[in-house]
């Protein structure tokens, strides 16, 4: 089934939607092209838990130059720490909360300071690697292409959906 | 406590509840411990100051202040040639003293085992701060333009047998024929213990500094838990 031109849309190109309009919830729309499974993987969606789900990748984009992907959570709503989470991965990102069919609220991601709690360190001998009650702390690298543990000062600059936790 | 196992932690309890407990005893604290970052963590828990004794592969702050003395004490540290040598991968004291000497505009020159070399994470921070970094594959290429020789254990149980280690741990050992040529003013200095890393018919050379550097590990911590405590 095709649906064209609903309100929770990110279709800013007026190509229509490839799925279903959801009555609340999150759409998370111009992800990177690609990237729509790694923020499932992220959100902890993992196929046993309740919410409905719906995902297009490699959509054409004008607004993006290239391709993008959109995902569409029927009732969940965004927190911040997940919104910085997918900021790491797709900092193009547009979040919709949808309430009764309506965008309620409409952001943009931006790539935080410091990412807290959200990524765990590659480096073993990190004290956060323990059982230690802490949550993980890590400075973005100034041109955004890597993390700074805060702790022990390992950087990951590859392959950062691998560390997400 | 000497140990882990003289405290409450060999029952279990994480290092943020012994720091809680440990600041309600004492005026400060000097942590060793074997995790990287643990004296953050420390810091972060704790009510009173906490002095970075080392932390696993990290960071060995208290050292490179001596180090820092012990230079100071025969030259002027500014825009000054050193050498580190020796496994610099997981040396809690290169990595610091690397970092320190960034501040001084010192050229750094490295010769370590291959996979042994400076953690390119650290490496992109000390270019980025505009120190420049020189590898050698031996130290014999450098040594003649070098001020500062700091020298470090080969660990053996970084090798996967005997052999490979005496093969490496013989092709960096410091000996008196190596620094014949090198300037006169030209230090050796090592955070010891030592093992075979430093021919022991060079401790009467006037290049010989370590144990002049240990020794002043002692005034030098006497004044960081002065300036922690006053």
């Amino acid at each position: 089934m095709r649906h064209i031109a609903a309100a929770d849309t990110g279709d800013d190109e007026g190509e229509g939607l490839l799925v279903r309009r959801i009555k609340n919830g999150t759409v998370i729309d111009h992800i990177d092209g690609g990237e729509a499974l790694n923020v499932i993987r992220i959100l902890g969606i993992s196929g046993t838990t309740n919410e409905a789900l719906s995902i297009a990748t490699n959509v054409p984009s004008k607004h993006m130059g290239s391709t993008k992907d959109i995902v569409k959570i029927s009732n969940r709503e965004l927190s911040k720490e997940e919104v910085d989470r997918i900021a790491l991965i797709s900092p193009n990102a547009t979040i919709n909360i949808i309430r009764h069919f309506k965008v309620c609220e409409k952001q943009g991601v931006e790539i935080p300071t410091v990412i807290e709690g959200s990524v765990r360190c590659p480096n073993p001998g990190c004290i956060t690697r323990t059982n230690e009650p802490i949550r993980t702390r890590f400075a973005v690298l100034p041109d955004g292409k890597g993390l700074r543990c805060l702790y022990c000062d390992s950087v990951i600059t590859k392959d950062l959906t691998s560390y997400i936790i | 406590m000497s140990s882990v196992e003289a405290c409450s932690m060999a029952k279990g309890e994480t290092l943020a509840d012994t720091i809680r407990v440990v600041s309600g005893y004492a005026d400060a604290i000097v942590i060793r411990h074997p995790k990287e970052g643990a004296a953050r963590l420390a810091g972060e828990f704790a009510t009173v100051p906490v002095i970075n004794a080392g932390d696993g592969a990290g960071q060995h702050p208290s050292q490179t202040l001596l180090d820092l003395y012990t230079i100071r004490q025969s030259m002027k540290i500014d825009g000054i040639d050193v050498a580190l040598v020796g496994d610099l991968r997981y040396g809690r004291t290169a990595h610091s003293l690397a970092s320190a000497l960034s501040l001084y505009g010192v050229r750094l020159h490295t010769i370590s085992p291959p996979g042994l070399e400076l953690p390119p994470a650290l490496v992109g921070t000390l270019t980025a701060k505009g120190m420049e970094i020189i590898e050698h594959d031996t130290i014999e290429e450098v040594v003649k333009d070098l001020d500062v020789l700091y020298v470090t254990r080969v660990q053996r149980e970084r090798f996967p047998d005997p052999a490979s280690y005496f093969n490496v741990a013989s092709s960096y050992r410091i000996t008196p024929e190596l620094l014949v040529g090198a300037k006169k003013h030209l230090i050796v200095l090592h955070p010891l213990p030592r093992v075979d890393e430093i021919d022991p018919r060079l401790d009467s050379s006037p290049h010989a500094k370590y144990f002049e550097q240990s020794k002043n590990g002692v005034p030098v911590r006497m004044a960081m838990l002065l300036d922690v405590m006053k």
